[in-house]
């Protein structure tokens, strides 16, 4: 008799709590390494763009020079290989989900005054450096290279 | 469990001999699997699919023609063949004849004919 | 004879959220032909091939499908895996093979859940489903993903299943044990059930093999088609013989996939107890793929088929998915033939069609 088969199920259904959850007032519980959304140090970024690279989708963006890293959260599939693919590990995988919204737009993360300007320096010193041995080559050269301007010529 | 290995044969053959091959793999016990096509270097390569469910081998039989060449339709021998004879046809261009069910570019709703086949510009 | 009409049916239909047109030609209240159209979500994955490398096609190919993404995805890792020649290891391949029975798990009830909407029988839906959250939070748990797992990539998998996490599976599996059985009971006795699929959509071993039907639906018919034979992943060490049925109508491919339930669950409890302890989950594969290659894996719906073609460069030349429901369509419509007007909704729904992954 198939008419019973649920009998004891809607017995517990009687007593049990509700299976759904009073959404925006109870917070879900996602468990570890959901895969939710893609976060940043951004400190330790290295602005390698090896991410943006990587990205099946194009929803990164490096920008170096500002020492930014931008990405659509609307584009991102979440399907980490960003975070695989990151040489500094300092991308993560977070739990909680994109949340919707009324427009696409994109999330920057700017790295702080303190390393923006330690990098600056640094690029500063290995521009110095190579202008250096660029004018040291060029010193070189300069005794060198006349005869093989004139055949060029 | 015991452990089949699978035969994977791909078999480059000829358009003319198409039809004769087809027929000794469905009377040597081989079932249709797939059939699919793929533009290489302005060619149309073919590739029409055969398993034997007993021992799960693979048999391929892989034709290179050219894309306006005229591929005659296995859908007589095998009529499991007809939507992928009308996928080739919609989506490739291949000038597949005499398909049994010909379903005049009305298999895919799409909007662009053969997508994936040899552009306009192309072959000019 | 009646007069014939034409009947057309979706894409837009309340039985089935696919985008399948068929155009039904009727006689009375019977259908003569029937002449399906496709295309109406057309995605264009494969020639994504030209844009994407070979790495990130993987993630591509997982999203053929909602529903059986992991398998899309070991089925197109394990065809560059065999042009490049590398040899997963063997606990990846143990991971492998739980998750993708685990997701066949999850395709099955919902099927089954479906099936039961589609003829009426709303809680039984409502069971099924309950069942199916459960596997879907061991996804969320193992891989981080509720249907989209992400977790395989050329040359193994980038996540392992720790030891706990082993343990909850087999729990919630013990659970879900339970549950199903109620269930099953259900689907084989219910007198509602019995009535709605018993000889209704009869195909013969012979027209199925005509047809080239695949999967569940092909073994309701007698043959003996399944594709973990091959033996990829670790289905070579676990111990299975396909279910196979020859009643041939809807009724036996409910059967066959109810039954590949518990068969899901006991391999998947085999390999979580043969599982090796290693650590190493994934070998480097270096440089680009060369060659070309045919994989077939088996889906929730069947054969899938998998043909790469590389030519040592970062972009494939071709990759093709031929999805079992597309392997399929032919046999459907040979099925509609003769068939009332009122099944046809519950005969498409057997198929277990999946018409947005066909349209790849």
């Amino acid at each position: 008799m198939a008419l019973m088969k649920y009998a004891p199920q809607a017995l517990k259904n009687l007593f049990m709590k509700p299976a759904t959850k009073k959404y925006p007032l109870e917070k879900p519980v996602y468990p570890d390494g959901s895969r939710g959304h893609v976060t940043i140090s951004i400190d330790e970024c290295i602005s390698c763009g090896m991410c943006a690279r990587a990205c099946p989708n194009g929803a990164l963006k490096v920008d170096r020079n500002a020492g930014t890293w931008t990405i659509d959260r609307f584009d991102c599939i979440a399907c980490g290989y960003c975070v695989l693919k990151c040489p500094k590990k300092c991308l993560f995988m977070e739990k909680g989900y994109q949340t919707p919204g009324p427009e696409k737009k994109e999330e920057t993360f700017t790295k702080s005054p303190e390393v923006l300007a330690a990098e600056e320096e640094k690029r500063k010193e290995a521009a110095r450096k190579a202008a250096e041995a660029k004018a040291a080559m060029a010193a070189k050269a300069a005794g060198e290279s006349k005869p093989a301007e004139e055949k060029k010529d | 469990m015991d452990v089949k290995i699978p035969d994977n044969e791909l078999e480059v053959i000829t358009v003319s001999d198409l039809l004769k091959r087809v027929l000794e793999l469905k009377k040597s016990g081989f079932r249709f699997s797939q059939a699919n096509a793929a533009l290489i270097d302005g060619k149309l390569e073919l590739s029409y699919s055969f398993s034997d469910y007993e021992n799960y081998a693979l048999h391929t039989l892989r034709i290179v023609a050219d894309t306006g060449e005229e591929i005659p339709s296995i859908t007589q021998i095998i009529p499991a063949a007809v939507f992928y004879e009308n996928e080739m046809k919609e989506l490739f261009g291949a000038r597949i004849m005499l398909i049994d069910t010909d379903l005049n570019d009305r298999l895919y709703r799409i909007r662009q004919k053969t997508p994936f086949g040899k552009k306009e510009t192309e072959a000019e | 004879m009646g007069k014939r009409s034409v009947i057309p049916f979706g894409p837009q239909h309340p039985v089935l959220p696919e985008p399948i047109h068929i155009d039904l030609v009727v006689e009375d209240e019977k259908v003569v032909e029937a002449i399906p159209s496709i295309g109406f979500v057309h995605r264009g994955l494969e020639s994504l091939a030209e844009k994407k490398d070979f790495n990130q096609m993987v993630y591509v190919a997982e999203r053929t499908c909602g529903i059986c993404s992991f398998q899309h995805g070991m089925g197109y890792c394990e065809s560059v895996e065999h042009i490049f020649g590398v040899e997963v290891p063997r606990r990846a391949r143990f991971l492998r093979t739980i998750w993708a029975e685990l997701s066949r798990m999850h395709s099955h009830l919902l099927w089954l859940g479906l099936l039961a909407d589609g003829f009426g029988y709303e809680n039984l839906f409502y069971q099924c489903w309950r069942i199916r959250e459960k596997i879907l939070d061991l996804h969320e748990l193992t891989a981080g993903g509720r249907l989209i797992f992400s977790v395989n990539k050329v040359g193994g998998v980038t996540k392992d299943i720790e030891k706990e996490k082993l343990e909850e599976i087999l729990r919630t599996l013990d659970e879900a044990d339970d549950e199903l059985r109620v269930i099953r009971s259900v689907f084989f006795e219910d007198r509602t059930v019995l009535s709605r699929l018993k000889g209704v959509g009869v195909l013969s071993k012979e027209q199925i093999n005509e047809l080239g039907a695949v999967g569940p639906f092909a073994r309701a018919s007698g043959v003996r088609v399944d594709m973990r034979m091959l033996g990829y992943a670790a289905y070579n060490e676990l111990s299975f013989i396909p279910i196979v049925s020859n009643d041939g109508d809807c009724y036996a491919r409910c059967f066959i996939r109810m039954m590949e339930l518990f068969q899901s669950i006991k391999l998947i409890r085999e390999a979580i107890g043969k599982i090796p302890e290693e650590k190493e989950i994934e070998v480097p594969v270096k440089g680009n793929p060369d060659g070309e290659y045919f994989m077939r894996v088996e889906q929730p719906r069947g054969e899938a088929f998998y043909y790469v073609k590389a030519s040592g460069k970062p972009l494939l030349d071709r990759m093709r998915i031929r999805t079992p429901t597309f392997a399929n369509i032919p046999a459907l419509c040979e099925m509609l033939k003769s068939s009332e007007i009122a099944d046809v909704g519950l005969l498409v729904l057997t198929i277990d069609p999946c018409i947005s992954c066909t349209e790849r």
